[in-house]
């Protein structure tokens, strides 16, 4: 009976295609509601086409459009291009029609997308709320543009092509045409925040958005130069899975087990490798294939506690402080800027480094909390604020020090708007969705030690603007009773009210501009300090003010 | 009498314009608008053992209009001067110093700032002005509000043509007008053998409802606590015009000491007034500590000295014009008395204990201290 029942049920058991799997579960990949998933559907292209231009080497020009379809409601065609190397004609349709194909998720370097899941996702998604096909035009400078229009097939996760044509086409460059289902809205958490917090941290970038209203927005290029390419790196050591390591080592062309470590990994040298062997009782020349489990366990043991140089950095782009800077000047329009990049550090064997711009005042809100816009990899994370490990950081910094209030267990208030890349090899998302960061204590420690830094210039800043405010409001008293003292001098002695203001004004004048009101503080943390000691003492009595005036006038 | 006010007043006048002529030469010579002014502290005052008064001494502040501290103040100092003048010219009844804050007080042209906030900014200023110009309060026809009552054998010309009787001013008393200078006050005539200064209303109360001045033929005055400018210049006055004895009755504590010292040698704050305001003669009736045992005051009536009390004392002790060896014999009894007791608690002997058996056993001993 239950043989039979068994083997009923084995009938039913079949494998599960990644994208039927997709189908079932697209909330995972950010297609939860219509607002999410207009927005994923755009940001999965420019991600994309940002990837491509800076592998490629070549300055970003994007064109985002949205067309609302007259057709139906809440349907949109997305027109996403860019003047990106384009992609030779025998990829295009596994790029766009397949899901997990792609060439970032093997390879251990910086770069927006990960998995190669988001773009063939987008087509996916539109092909499922719309029924249409995805439109992509390549041209990779051969004089030629490749179009094709495609599907995703469910069952097979293989991609359906429902036409191709090639016609004349210059240059180089990809434009993707896809119809989805989708909600446009304004404000937080809008295609046009993302737009505008990508063309923050990206500044190298030239972005066009035209709207569903058919508005356009141009976001400038204000840096001409890339960020550096980032280098491919080995995996280090520290933080890897024993999974990782037998399926590594089945994989590898090193024949010999210190041979293998000192191959794939980086931060091993082949003494190293030696050691590692030595201290798990293996012998460094056994072969990796006879590697028993319990031999593979006791070496990655060892791994684990070796204490082995960080891995190279190189593999990371960051952005740099003055692009960081320039971005957040020509978006923000701020009266101060600051950034900081930290130097990279590593959390579970992956290098990963921090970068937080600041900018205070101009047309910022000055109701509210700061604007806060956290980025994974130059992508701005939109959703899932309180989880972030970036947030947590912020709300844990004492910005009470940096001259913003601040209550506790929230975001500061002020003018400020704060820039915090997260740059890795591989992003710890606490979900597939993609948008917070895992809250590992070292990466927390990394991104309050930027905050700091930043936050300690912009306390400096406020500070020194507060006392130059002040040295000019105490410089205006003399001018503000002018007109008093000449009414006063001219009741007393019959004088010209008008001539005595005149000449009083010329004296008040000559005497500010020997008058050194502001003191240069050295930094923000003493500070405090120096204002309880410049205060002026209470009057008393006695006429002993803080004399500004030159020494002739005490006498 | 009109004459002679508007004489002083021109006078001053011109004082005033000088001061703002000096002012305009300052700004002329592109120097740092100054004002100097005779510093009113602690520090510039000293004891005048001949005269038996506090003066001032000479040392001068500068008061700079380019200087964050002083700016508003010069402004508020010239304003102060300039309104002065103007009282002097018009002819106008004197004001009391609050009229005279709010003939000044405005909001200035171009900003939410005042150019007075409160009294207390403008009071110190017309002090400053009347050291500048060498002129006194009342000659610059502003006036402080005084608090003083006087009873008595006194018969005075008001300054309104009415003829006022000290004696027959009922259980009141008659108050002691803001002006009592010769020509708005004048004595016409005195049979009085003393004047007792109480420093209490109700003890005076007291004194005057039994006709305390009738019995013992004096003058009776309280300045209700610390006297105002206007009870000290009429004391100093009857004693330089009557000149009969002056005695002084407080509480025994620092405070009503220094009362005593303020009546009779004058105040720091105000020692340019000394001179015109001091009563060097008058005595210290009491009450001191050896009255105490001498008049067998009641346990009840003691009030433990406090550590404000002891620090008052000290500060006392250590001005110039209670050197003598009265008062150091006073502070030394006190300290180890370690009690202070009001005038007022005297009732408690009985109702009349002051009048009939306290005052008259003093004056006749010539139990004083000096």
């Amino acid at each position: 009976m239950v043989t039979n029942v068994a083997e009923t049920m084995a009938k039913t058991h079949k494998a599960i295609s990644i994208a039927e799997f997709f189908e079932k579960n697209k909330h995972l990949l950010g297609y939860e509601n219509l607002q999410k998933s207009l927005l994923t559907v755009v940001r999965e292209g420019v991600d994309n086409s940002l990837d491509a231009c800076e592998e490629a080497r070549i300055l970003p020009d994007i064109y985002i459009e949205l067309q609302k379809k007259a057709n139906g409601d809440n349907k949109f065609k997305v027109i996403i291009e860019d003047n990106g190397p384009g992609i030779v004609k025998a990829n295009i349709p596994k790029i766009f029609g397949k899901l997990l194909y792609g060439s970032k998720f093997h390879r251990l370097r910086q770069s927006r997308g990960q998995q190669g899941i988001g773009i063939s996702a987008a087509v996916l998604y539109g092909q499922l709320t719309t029924g249409k096909s995805a439109k992509i035009y390549s041209r990779i400078n051969d004089g030629k543009t490749h179009i094709y229009e495609l599907h995703v097939d469910i069952q097979t996760n293989e991609p359906q092509i429902q036409a191709e044509d090639t016609v004349y086409g210059s240059g180089h460059g990809t434009r993707l045409e896809l119809n989805v289902k989708g909600r446009y809205v304004k404000g937080k958490q809008s295609i046009y925040e993302y737009i505008q917090e990508t063309a923050i941290m990206n500044p190298f970038a030239k972005i066009v958005f035209v709207d569903p209203d058919g508005e356009k927005f141009e976001f400038p290029r204000v840096v001409e130069e890339l960020p550096k390419e980032p280098r491919e790196i080995k995996p280090h050591a520290s933080g890897i899975e024993l999974g990782t390591l037998l399926r590594m080592m089945k994989n590898s062309k090193a024949r010999i087990i210190s041979g293998f470590l000192a191959a794939e990994f980086s931060r091993i040298s082949s003494e190293k490798a030696k050691e590692l062997c030595v201290l798990a009782n293996i012998d460094p020349k056994v072969s990796t294939t006879s590697l028993t489990r319990d031999e593979a366990e006791a070496l990655h043991d060892q791994m684990q506690k070796a204490r082995l140089q960080n891995p190279p950095t190189d593999c990371l782009s960051p952005i740099t402080a003055k692009p960081i800077e320039e971005g957040l000047k020509k978006e923000l329009a701020p009266e101060f800027v600051t950034a900081v990049s930290r130097s990279a550090a590593v959390y579970s064997g992956n290098p990963f480094l921090v970068e937080v711009g600041i900018a205070y005042g101009g047309n910022l809100d000055q109701e509210g909390s700061v604007h806060l816009m956290r980025y994974a990899n130059k992508v701005p994370l939109l959703y899932e604020q309180s989880a972030c490990a970036i947030t947590k950081s912020v709300i844990q910094t004492d910005w009470r020090r940096y001259k913003l209030s601040q209550s506790g267990g929230s975001l500061p208030v002020g003018p400020v708007a704060i820039t915090i890349h997260f740059a890795s090899v591989w992003v710890p998302y606490t979900s597939e969705g993609k948008e917070a960061i895992a809250s590992y204590p070292v990466i927390i420690k990394e991104i309050k030690l930027a905050i700091q830094e930043a936050a300690r210039r912009m306390g400096v800043y406020l500070s020194r603007k507060r006392r130059a405010n002040e040295a000019e409001e105490r410089k205006a008293i003399f001018h503000r009773y002018v007109g008093e003292l000449a009414v006063a001098l001219h009741e007393l002695t019959g004088k010209d009210e008008e001539k005595i203001a005149a000449q009083m004004t010329e004296l008040i004048e000559e005497k500010l501009k020997t008058m050194v009101l502001v003191v240069e503080p050295e930094d923000a943390e003493n500070e405090a300090q120096k204002e309880v000691d410049n205060e002026i003492p209470d009057e008393d009595n006695s006429e002993n003010g803080e004399s500004l005036s030159e020494k002739e006038d005490g006498e | 009498m009109m004459k002679t006010d508007a004489q002083s007043g021109k006078e001053i006048a011109l004082r005033l314009e000088a001061l703002g002529n000096d002012v305009l030469a300052d700004i002329e010579l592109k120097k740092n608008p100054s004002l100097s002014i005779l510093t009113r502290n602690l520090n510039n005052v000293y004891f005048d053992e001949d005269q038996g008064l506090i003066r001032l001494g000479d040392k001068r502040q500068n008061r700079n209009y380019i200087n964050l501290n002083q700016a508003k103040k010069f402004m508020q100092t010239l304003l102060v001067a300039k309104q002065i003048k103007w009282l002097l010219e018009q002819q106008k009844p004197a004001l009391s110093i609050r009229q005279l804050y709010y003939t000044l007080k405005h909001s200035i042209p171009g900003s939410k700032e005042n150019t007075f906030d409160t009294q207390d900014e403008s009071d110190p200023l017309i002090e400053d002005v009347e050291v500048m110009v060498d002129a006194l309060r009342e000659e610059l026809k502003l006036i402080a509000t005084p608090k003083g009552v006087l009873a008595g054998p006194m018969v005075v010309l008001d300054q309104t043509g009415d003829t006022l009787d000290f004696s027959k001013m009922g259980s009141a008393g008659g108050a002691v007008p803001p002006s009592v200078e010769e020509n708005t006050f004048k004595i016409k005539e005195c049979s009085a053998d003393f004047i007792l200064v109480v420093e209490k209303f109700a003890v005076w109360n007291l004194l005057n409802q039994g006709k305390y001045w009738k019995d013992a033929n004096c003058m009776i005055m309280t300045g209700k606590g610390q006297p105002a400018r206007a009870e000290r210049r009429l004391l100093h006055r009857m004693q330089k015009e009557l000149n009969i004895p002056i005695y002084i009755f407080t509480d025994m504590d620092p405070w009503g000491y220094y009362i005593y010292s303020v009546y009779k040698q004058g105040s720091i704050n105000l020692a340019f007034f000394s001179e015109k305001a001091g009563a060097p003669k008058a005595q210290y009736l009491g009450f001191s500590t050896s009255d105490v045992k001498q008049f067998d005051i009641p346990r009840s009536a003691y009030i433990k000295l406090k550590d404000v009390d002891y620090k008052r004392l000290k500060e006392i002790e250590a001005y110039d014009w209670f050197k003598s060896k009265g008062w150091k014999n006073e502070f030394a009894a006190m300290k180890q008395f370690g009690y202070k007791v009001e005038q007022d608690s005297l009732v408690a002997k009985s109702i009349e204990f002051t009048a009939k058996e306290y005052l008259p056993t003093k004056i006749e001993n010539k139990q004083f201290i000096n």
